[in-house]
């Protein structure tokens, strides 16, 4: 365990601001893209499901003729 | 075959002259901006010239791509080119000469004239307007693919710009570079060679990736 | 007994094969980037040059090697599409571009962010940091094309032109960058990111590396899923998964 205390590890020999600054938005990023492709999945789902249910007659038709 | 197509084309052009002109005037605007902007200086300006000229020049050949399908494709006459028995590359390697001719051409005649706005030396001169020369066909040949690709979608003028811009980096470095490299003593060879092996990879290459396009476009 | 590998490229197939996968690669990709950030904080010594700054190393080069492998599958998936017409290849290209130009865009932050103390500027016309630049542009460039156009078909095959056109031209921007790049400043800066490279710092970024790579597989494949129904969705078979997922 090369790190004195916590406080020694934030500070990052001084340059803790850059260090944390790009894992931060890295984080930020990789999170925020597990967001968004859960997102659009969902809200396809949803979408799907409302075509489904309004069409649920026509769909009938659809698949067996 | 491909005459036909730049000698028609030729015709087309002269008949609708405000176009030639409109790309001429906008690269004549863009180049004695930056004096304005920059301010009067004449070392900054000498060394800045070429990477402005050149940069005028990539937006002005840029901004009349979307011309180069568009009007065949409202009147159908892009569609009788890809039923026609010749084939699709060459005529499009026609109209790609032509929108060079039509827009490339002008700018390299008016280059040495903007290049004494920026007191550039004769020879500098001579570089700058020999590396446009190499260069510009180039940038209409690559403009070709962005243009077929985004034939008859809406908002496609900013879409070539997006689609296209990365690939003529290249262009530019070597084409800005050649001037400033025989401006610094080294000579322009390398450069200017540089271009031409462009020229030429784009020649062979960039007509067959049109016509692709164009017929992915087209479907 | 020879694998009917053509099985798996009917988008129904793989909608189902993509469904095991999935957590799988999830599951490698948190032990890994747990492992190699443990590694990269806690056991890697502090570099004698740069100090701490180089931690930085752990994230900046898988997303720079990343963003490249990446643009180059996504061409490669694009160029199948395109010659073979498989459907499937082109919804993979069209799902990896998202996730290359976060990758792109994260290789930028982080070496502008570790530029700041070794370089002391945010940006720095530095031959990578450029090609890396004009390498999110090639990614603005594919996506937005692929959004201008409605039918997803010629969506597919638009997209495949450029991004073969881009994939060619990487090397070649790549070169000519560097070679501007030499112009301008003389010799080169030397960018060494650090000496290389006491072993720690090595496993921890090939760690990460795979971490990333496991990570971008898993988003990958849920984004080709989500595009699998998004054009299926009129097939039968989209119309009783629903029945089920209700």
């Amino acid at each position: 365990m090369i790190w004195a205390s916590w406080s020694d590890f934030f500070s990052m020999g001084g340059y803790g601001f850059y260090v944390w600054g790009s894992y931060l938005v890295s984080v930020a990023c990789i999170a925020g893209e597990i967001a968004l492709v859960f997102n659009r999945k969902r809200t396809l789902l949803k979408h799907l499901s409302l075509i489904h249910e309004s069409t649920k007659q026509e769909k009938r038709n659809e698949t067996t003729s | 075959m491909s005459l036909w197509v730049i000698q028609r084309d030729l015709l087309l052009a002269i008949r609708r002259r405000a176009d030639v002109l409109t790309t001429l005037f906008f690269f004549i605007i863009v180049v004695s901006l930056f004096p304005l902007g920059v301010g009067p200086e004449i070392n900054i300006l000498r060394t800045m010239a070429p990477g402005v000229v050149w940069v005028a020049a990539l937006l002005a050949s840029m901004l009349s791509l979307g011309r180069m399908f568009s009007s065949d494709y409202l009147d159908g006459t892009l569609e009788q080119m890809l039923l026609s028995p010749q084939s699709l590359a060459m005529l499009v390697l026609g109209k790609a000469l032509a929108h060079w001719l039509v827009t490339g051409v002008p700018l390299v005649l008016m280059s040495p004239v903007l290049g004494i706005q920026y007191d550039l030396s004769a020879d500098a001169l001579l570089v700058l307007t020999a590396s446009l020369l190499l260069g510009t066909p180039v940038l209409s040949l690559i403009g070709a693919i962005g243009a077929a690709l985004t034939l008859g979608l809406r908002g496609g003028g900013v879409l070539v710009s997006l689609l296209v811009l990365p690939l003529y980096i290249p262009v530019l470095i070597f084409g800005a570079g050649a001037v400033e490299a025989s401006a610094a003593g080294l000579g322009a060879g390398a450069h200017l060679s540089l271009l031409g092996a462009f020229l030429l990879a784009s020649l062979v290459l960039a007509p067959w990736a049109t016509a692709v396009s164009l017929r992915i476009s087209m479907e | 007994m020879a694998i009917n590998w053509f099985k798996y490229s009917s988008p129904a197939s793989f909608y189902f094969l993509a469904g095991k996968m999935i957590p799988l690669f999830s599951i490698a990709a948190t032990i890994l980037f747990a492992a190699g950030l443990y590694i990269g904080f806690f056991v890697a010594p502090t570099d004698f040059q740069q100090g701490e700054a180089y931690r930085i190393i752990f994230i900046h080069v898988p997303a720079a090697w990343m963003s490249m492998f990446l643009y180059v599958m996504m061409a490669i998936w694009a160029g199948i599409g395109l010659a073979f017409n498989t459907r499937l290849s082109s919804m993979m290209a069209t799902a990896i571009a998202p996730t290359g130009a976060m990758f792109t865009f994260l290789a930028l932050w982080t070496g502008a962010l570790w530029g700041k103390p070794m370089w002391g500027t945010w940006w720095v016309w530095d031959a990578r940091l450029t090609s890396e630049l004009i390498l999110l542009f090639l990614y603005i460039g594919f996506m937005s094309l692929q959004a201008a156009i409605d039918d997803p078909r010629r969506a597919d095959k638009a997209g495949a032109v450029i991004a073969l056109v881009g994939v060619v031209n990487i090397p070649i921007i790549y070169f000519s960058v560097k070679w501007w790049n030499t112009l301008h400043q003389g010799a080169t800066v030397s960018v060494t990111q650090s000496p290389k490279m006491a072993t720690t710092m090595l496993t921890g970024m090939l760690i990460m590396s795979i971490a990333c790579w496991m990570y971008a597989i898993a988003v990958i494949l849920i984004r080709t899923r989500t595009i699998i129904l998004e054009r299926e969705r009129h097939t039968a078979w989209v119309g009783e998964l629903r029945g089920v997922a209700q």
